[in-house]
């Protein structure tokens, strides 16, 4: 095989050195120099972005593992295993991240043998380790097949339903705990993100990320790996993920008129930014989807499926980024 | 019994010995640039704020139930039954939870470390487990700063606030702030004023995450089956159709039999 530098190799060749200069400068002269964190914001976007979101982005793994292994929705089987895949991907990267963001790396392990079961960091380490394996597992038929182990693979076969099971579990306690690391600090969350229902939050919005990044995915690969788009099952991920930003939205604006957060808001008793960025996750969360997935032509049409998904997308991560850096 | 202190800002003068004798016992650097600085960092556990001729101390409140003790994944921030609240560096693994989690935003990290620590006041532990007061109140001269008991403490500082109608803001903050802390103070200008949070639950703060947390016992199991037991329907929905279907199929061949 020959290498042609093309110009998307240029750009990632580039990404790569800038990745390597940023590792070296971390790891030899400390996060102090190498990020913005101070004292007085801990936290940056590797918690924010690779944690927070990344973790949401790979949702699609539990979702559609669960909608056809235990729900038996047998016309999803075709995705199960690009989304597996990316899902396992997902959460390697987030493992990568936290190796980086951690101020001693090499102690990552020592949730294992250090517990405090107070803790909500304590739960999310030991969740992520776990379903990250039971990821790779979901995937290993994939490479068994390959070699054509056909002993390991009799057995994952058979251990696969409560393997699912143990993923969905896992699932559902790391995405709601990600929401309940926050609940700990009333007097700094910002009331527009602090709700004693961020668990709940957290975990319905994985389920809406999940479908939506499903359907980009398998958008994207139909167009640039020329496979076939699979517009019915599409179309069925459309609709379940318009149940799902219903149920979140109604939940979310109840919470905020109950709190009498919407109120405040309209008093104009907020900070110019953070409105703007609460407006603008709502707009994007929930709005522009939610217009566009209620009518049954733009449901259907493989162009207005893959602009809803990207508007979910972009929405939770404002949501995620609100909550970890503009409400702090 | 537990230990604490009592700061009464209306005796301090704002000499900074305290600064000065923490930095000793901790053995970290104190010259006049260090003296000047206005705010905790990994190289100052303690702080003396000026605002005119009012001072405020600032440092750990070692609290009573700890929000850094109860974030911490590996346990390395513990509450001690004498009162501080201790750090085990071997422990800790750097996720900086305990930074974010404490309502007063006292941990403070080593930034330009490559191996990095959390930094903050641990009330002497050392000191206190031998039977001596802590580093600053022993070299406080006015008595600003006391080491005691703290229920003798707390009676001692309701009697100066009885005893003083008009001279202190009528509050002992540390008294209840989320659950209570092992450092009690009085002062005659508003705790906010100074940074202090004010309207702080009078709750501990980790049962806003435990009160979650405690259901996954429960959860798990439950969960567990639930979806087995959606599976087992679904699929057992499956088998009957196919059964069904398997039986018309036969009636159907029987009929044209005996036709």
């Amino acid at each position: 095989m020959k290498f042609r530098l093309t110009f998307w190799k240029m750009v990632l060749l580039g990404l790569l050195a800038g990745a390597a200069y940023a590792t070296v400068v971390r790891f030899a002269l400390g996060l102090g120099h190498s990020t913005n964190l101070n004292d007085q914001f801990p936290w940056g976007l590797w918690i924010g972005f690779d944690v927070l979101c990344g973790v949401m982005l790979a949702a699609g793994g539990f979702t559609l593992t669960a909608a056809v292994h235990i729900f038996n929705l047998q016309r999803l089987r075709p995705i199960v295993r690009p989304t597996v895949l990316t899902a396992f991907l997902g959460y390697v990267l987030v493992c990568v991240a936290l190796m980086f963001d951690l101020g001693r790396p090499y102690r990552i392990w020592h949730p294992l043998v250090m517990r405090n079961p107070h803790s909500v960091m304590f739960e999310v380490a030991w969740c992520v380790m776990l379903y990250t394996s039971v990821l790779a597992l979901e995937f290993s038929p994939i490479v068994l097949e390959r070699f054509r182990l056909e002993r390991l693979l009799k057995i994952i076969r058979k251990v696969l339903i409560p393997l699912v099971v143990l993923g969905v579990i896992l699932s559902t306690l790391h995405q709601s705990s990600l929401g309940t690391l926050y609940l700990i600090m009333p007097n700094k969350l910002h009331p527009l993100w602090y709700s004693p229902l961020l668990p709940l939050f957290f975990f319905l919005s994985a389920i809406a990320v999940g479908l939506a990044m499903t359907i980009f995915e398998s958008s994207m690969s139909a167009k640039h790996f020329g496979r076939q788009l699979e517009l019915p099952i599409l179309q069925e991920l459309g609709r379940v993920l318009l149940v799902v930003l219903c149920v979140y939205g109604i939940l979310r604006i109840e919470d905020l008129l109950h709190r009498g957060v919407l109120q405040q808001l309209f008093r104009g008793a907020y900070a110019h930014y953070e409105t703007l960025l609460f407006l603008l996750e709502l707009v994007l969360a929930l709005a522009a989807p939610l217009a566009l997935l209620a009518f049954r032509r733009v449901r259907n049409s493989p162009g207005g499926l893959y602009l809803a998904a990207v508007l979910v997308v972009l929405g939770f991560i404002t949501n995620r980024l609100n909550v970890s850096i503009t409400g702090m | 019994m537990s230990k604490a202190l009592l700061y009464d800002a209306t005796l301090c003068i704002g000499c900074k010995q305290c600064e000065q004798a923490c930095a000793e016992k901790n053995q970290l650097p104190y010259n006049e640039t260090v003296a000047g600085e206005e705010r905790q960092s990994d190289h100052k556990f303690t702080v003396v704020l000026t605002k005119g001729d009012k001072f405020m101390r600032r440092m750990c409140m070692n609290c009573q139930d700890p929000a850094c003790a109860s974030v911490c994944p590996v346990g390395a921030m513990r509450k001690t039954a004498a009162g501080p609240v201790i750090y085990e560096e071997s422990r800790c693994m750097g996720c900086r939870y305990c930074m974010v989690a404490c309502p007063f935003g006292v941990p403070k990290y080593e930034w330009s470390k490559a191996l990095p620590r959390v930094q903050k006041c641990t009330m002497c532990s050392d000191r206190v487990a031998a039977g001596k007061p802590t580093a600053c109140a022993e070299a406080c001269p006015t008595g600003a700063t006391k080491f005691g008991e703290r229920a003798e403490l707390i009676k001692e500082a309701e009697q100066r606030l009885r005893d003083n109608p008009g001279k202190y803001v009528n509050h002992i903050y540390g008294l209840t702030e989320v659950g209570g802390t092992s450092v009690l103070m009085l002062s005659s200008v508003p705790f906010e004023e100074f940074g202090l949070p004010a309207e702080l639950t009078r709750d501990p703060l980790p049962l806003l995450t435990y009160r979650v947390l405690s259901r996954i016992p429960d959860f798990v199991p439950l969960g567990g089956i639930m979806l087995g037991g959606v599976w087992w329907i679904t699929h057992r929905r499956e088998e009957v159709a196919a059964a069904e279907a398997k039986e018309k199929a036969e009636k159907e061949a029987r009929k044209a039999r005996k036709k």
